[in-house]
């Protein structure tokens, strides 16, 4: 099981913060992650309609859409930050 | 020795005695900047924000980016306080320090910290403005051209 947190508008959009899913053997990087994530359902879809808007961190590290997820055991998405 | 604080919450902070605490007879000087949250001039204002964070990842990318000024300078201390929850215009947002022998590199390094923590750690803020309307702030392309300067430098 894969832990995923929401952050900011993503979650607003998805309708929670964090969820536990078995995924996909088959999924190898970030990108193609979003991209299955975008087919659970509407909520889903709309947060990760634009895909150049989000951000994700592995295990809290920042990773790009090449990223492979590999082992990561909690997995991030986020709009870009806006603190300071 | 460099002397680390890193403290996110929605707890206010004392300047003052942030400052106190940077200094020491090591140190020459003292860099700081205080955020304050900002109801600007055009319409609608800003009458609230909401900074919402990543918890666990953004004190590893606070300390982290802390890390990184104190291999860049010679610091004897670096502070860097981010408040999270809600805020009222006016009210202090952040509060970042480093002292150092030399006042070069204490003010170097408090520009760093503080351009870095706008790109690189995760928090969100959520704005209310004295219309009633409110929405998640968009980033500033200016923000990451302030940090990449850092890498040219």
């Amino acid at each position: 099981m894969t832990r995923l947190r929401y952050f900011a508008w993503l979650r607003e959009k998805i309708g929670t913060a964090e969820e536990e899913l078995e995924l996909p053997a088959d999924i190898g990087t970030v990108a193609g992650l979003i991209a299955w994530l975008r087919g659970r359902g509407p909520g889903h879809a709309a947060a990760f309609a634009e895909s150049n808007r989000v951000r994700c961190a592995l295990d809290h590290e920042f990773a790009g859409p090449d990223a492979l997820i590999a082992q990561a055991r909690e997995i991030g998405f986020f709009p870009p930050v806006t603190g300071g | 020795m460099t002397r680390l604080r890193i403290e996110v919450g929605p707890a206010d902070f004392d300047a003052a005695q942030e400052l106190s605490a940077l200094a020491s007879g090591d140190c020459g000087g003292i860099g700081s900047f205080v955020g304050i949250v900002r109801a600007g001039s055009s319409h609608p204002r800003v009458t609230a924000l909401t900074l919402e964070h990543y918890p666990g990842m953004t004190e590893a990318a606070l300390h982290r980016i802390a890390q990184q000024a104190t291999a860049r300078w010679e610091l004897t201390g670096c502070t860097i306080i981010h408040r999270t929850g809600r805020l009222l215009a006016g009210e202090t947002i952040v509060f970042v320090g480093a002292a150092s022998p030399h006042r070069a590199a204490a003010l170097a390094a408090t520009a760093f910290l503080i351009d870095w923590l706008k790109t690189a750690a995760p928090f969100w803020k959520h704005e209310e403005f004295d219309d009633g309307t409110a929405s998640w702030v968009a980033a500033n392309p200016a923000d990451d051209a302030a940090a990449a300067r850092w890498q040219s430098a």
